[in-house]
């Protein structure tokens, strides 16, 4: 699915990640976890093609293609999904119409067929009774007064309606209730399969004990810096990043 | 992508070459160059107009020739030379087509490049019959085509409720007491410089009369369009909305690309009798000049609208993203006791476009209410200015007034600027003023693009949802071609 060799990358001159290799292999789900500021989140910019995230070194392969030479929107209707750590208000623009917008720009590029309205009202509607989302949800301008939760929330049902085939989920969790951390659980082991993949970042391994990983990954000074099972998730809940990456240095 | 890389691609994007600029070829009966009481005398004459008609015109002139061009906007351009322009273009006269297939094959193309469905052009061409049962909703078409009506459609309807729907001249002829009655009531000769001129030399334009207590079965269109070589168009235009009756009037247009200045003058007036509504929306997309700036319309007009009846209603909407100059403020008088006045505008500037638009309410009756929600979207080297009146007068207990006024700026080298003037002067009077500026960010059409929108799929919905407010006002048919407009008009200009 994903194949990461070597990636380093700069925002304003500054390198931040500074060779990362990582592989996610068709079907699994991998969490990234790590301090403050260690290029996580930068990581995902990159993976999605963000301008002003230069890639200095290294590839990127989706499914075999060179995901760096592709543009933002050829990413994602190649199957990339990005879930914002910090999702964007977009004022006046409908949420429904922009996902309908987004969903068929994606088909339209992969040669499908447009969905028209009344399907999409169907898929939308269905998708947010899944998620236990009140179909408001859709009505209201995207992301615009939403609580930060209700943002998080937004997202996975974006996630839930584009149905991407790698999902990138920077800290989906963070400042999400208990019922809604299980909801955001439910959107991610929807969409698990053989040919789906995950990448969840996440400060927490409360997540992870809704969405099993089958990796984990320290990230640290733009380094992978450690990777182990999900066991490992519970040592870094136990003991700190310090220790782990007082270990790599 | 740098931020720098970021703006070349937006200015990229705004830099479209106008995509409906054309000329048509098509013989024409022109008055020779320059302005003098002559050339009025050639035009009345043209039009079989009446004595009085003429008079008013000689009047108009002689306030014109001692006035002098405005120059508080803030629009620049090249002193314009007034007697170095036609003053009257006529396409010569034929017998009307029985089928398109007799229609010009030129005017037809022209039609085709617009994006008029078929069935609208044979309309629009004058041919017999080419106006009985449509699929379509119905929408009653005035073509100007050059200073003359061409076409004029769905009259048996229109006559049916009463509605007086024709080119100006002709209800000079059958309806002169009317045309007597209220031209110049609302904008009169001393005017403006603009409208004085206009006074003097109008052509053509389209004359509505709603009867009391009617309410229009359809809405009424025109599309202008300029097409003669340096022939300046002076477009007079007058609604009548009697009293308890509603009018939705649309206007729209296109022009065909030329690299010349061309002057447009328009004179637009609204009256509103007790009770009666009346709902004003123009599309405007004339030429705007290259991306350098050279050509283009300059448009300076003169809009207003006279709530003379109480409880009369007038709106105006407006989506502004054609001319090299606008230079326009569609006004509302609110002078019957309960009146309303409303004004939407979206003015889109891109390239070197100068808009300098707004609106002015006037408040003399009590309880009248006025709102007014602006959005100006600049991009490129454009200027964008918001330029707003509120006036309450002495007599005017408890007016209201909310203006809401935005600007929204892609790059870093257009300007935005909003003037509002307030002057109220019955302490009763409630007025509020908001405004605000914000840019296209970069995380913005980021997470558009995440989502599989291209950049400019991501442009043209964030500046549909920034225009929201103004484009629902617009009639549905008119608000999907709006929305494309927008879209059009800002290609290339965000990144
Ligand atoms: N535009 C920028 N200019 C300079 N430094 C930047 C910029 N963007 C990010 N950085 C730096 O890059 C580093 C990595 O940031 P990133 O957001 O990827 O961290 P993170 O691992 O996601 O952290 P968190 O857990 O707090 O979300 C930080 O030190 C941050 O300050
Ligand atoms: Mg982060």
């Amino acid at each position: 699915m994903l194949k990461i060799e070597g990636l380093t990358a700069s925002v304003d001159g500054k390198a931040i990640l500074k060779g990362i290799d990582l592989v996610v292999p068709d079907g699994e789900v991998h969490a990234i976890m790590g301090p403050n500021g260690s290029g996580k989140s930068t990581l995902s910019y990159v993976l999605a093609g963000r301008d002003g995230y230069e890639v200095t070194g290294g590839s990127a392969a989706f499914d075999g293609a060179d995901l760096l030479a592709m543009e933002p929107e050829a990413r994602a209707a190649a199957g990339l999904f990005l879930a914002f750590q910090y999702p964007v208000e977009l004022p006046g623009v409908n949420n429904a119409n922009f996902l309908r917008t987004a969903l068929n720009a994606q088909r339209r590029a992969r040669g499908e067929a447009e969905l028209d309205a009344v399907q999409f009202l169907k898929l939308s509607r269905a998708e947010a009774k899944r998620l236990s989302m009140p179909d408001d949800m859709l009505k209201r301008n995207v992301n615009v007064g939403f609580s930060g939760g209700e943002k998080k929330r937004n997202e996975v049902l974006q996630m839930a309606i584009l149905r991407p085939k790698l999902a990138i989920l920077d800290e989906t969790d963070s400042g999400l209730d208990i019922d809604a951390l299980k909801i955001v659980a439910d959107g991610v082991n929807a969409l698990r399969g053989p040919a789906t993949s995950a990448l969840v970042i996440t400060h927490y391994q409360r997540l992870l004990d809704y969405i099993v990983p089958d990796r984990v990954h320290v990230l640290a000074g733009g380094r992978i810096i450690r990777s182990g099972g999900p066991e490992l998730a519970l040592e870094l809940e136990a003991s700190g990043y310090a220790s782990v990456v007082a270990e790599a240095a | 992508m740098s931020e720098s890389a970021t703006l070349e691609t937006l200015n990229a994007v705004t830099a479209t070459p106008y995509k409906w600029g054309f000329s048509t070829d098509i013989e024409m009966d022109m008055a020779p160059k320059g302005l003098t009481e002559d050339t009025i005398r050639l035009i009345s004459a043209r039009k079989e107009e009446p004595a009085w008609l003429l008079a008013w015109r000689l009047e108009a002139f002689a306030v014109w020739q001692k006035m002098e061009e405005p120059d508080w906007a803030r629009v620049k351009h090249p002193p314009i030379d007034y007697q170095d322009l036609h003053y009257y273009a006529a396409p010569k006269k034929k017998a009307g087509p029985k089928s398109l297939d007799e229609v010009d094959p030129e005017l037809l193309r022209t039609y085709e490049k617009l994006g008029i469905p078929l069935k609208e052009r044979a309309i629009l061409a004058g041919v017999e019959g080419a106006d009985g049962e449509g699929d379509r909703p119905q929408v009653a078409m005035d073509a100007v085509f050059d200073s003359v009506s061409v076409a004029t459609t769905f009259k048996a309807t229109l006559a049916k409720a009463g509605v007086i729907f024709c080119p100006i001249s002709e209800a000079v002829r059958e309806h002169p007491n009317l045309v007597q009655k209220y031209l110049g009531s609302v904008v009169p000769q001393s005017d403006n410089f603009f409208a004085a001129l206009n006074c003097a030399v109008f052509t053509d334009g389209s004359f509505v009369y709603i009867p009391p207590g009617v309410r229009c079965p359809m809405e009424l269109s025109t599309y202008f369009r300029i097409n003669a070589r340096n022939t300046g168009q002076f477009e007079r235009t007058l609604i009548i909305a009697d009293a308890g009756s509603y009018v939705s009037y649309l206007e729209g247009c296109t022009a065909p690309q030329r690299d010349e200045n061309q002057l447009h003058a328009a004179v637009v007036e609204l009256i509103a009798h007790d009770d009666a509504q009346i709902k004003y929306s123009t599309v405007q997309n004339w030429y705007p000049g290259d991306a350098e700036g050279r050509g283009g319309i300059y448009n300076f007009v003169t809009k207003r609208g006279d709530c003379r009846g109480a409880r009369s209603k007038i709106s105006w909407t407006q989506v502004e993203t054609g001319s090299a100059i606008t230079w326009k403020y569609p006004s509302c008088v609110l002078r019957g006791d309960d009146s309303v006045g409303e004004f939407y505008s979206v003015a889109v500037t891109t390239n070197y476009q100068q808009a300098d638009t707004g609106t002015k309410m006037i408040h003399i009756g009590r309880n009248t209410r006025s709102t007014i929600v602006s959005k100006g979207i600049s991009a490129g080297h454009s200027n964008n200015t918001y330029r707003g009146q509120v006036k309450v007068m002495p007599k005017a207990h408890g007016a209201r007034n909310h203006t809401q006024c935005d600007s929204l700026l892609i790059g870093s080298t257009c300007g935005a600027h909003t003037v509002p003037y307030i002057e109220s002067r019955n302490p009763t009077a409630k007025l509020e003023h908001e405004a605000t500026t914000s840019k296209i960010a970069e995380d913005q059409l980021f997470y558009c693009r995440q989502r599989g929108l291209s950049e400019e799929d991501a442009v043209g919905l964030i500046v549909n949802g920034f225009c929201k407010d103004v484009l629902k006002e617009l009639p549905m048919e008119f608000a999907v071609e709006a929305q494309k407009l927008l879209a059009v008009s800002l290609e290339g200009s965000v990144g």
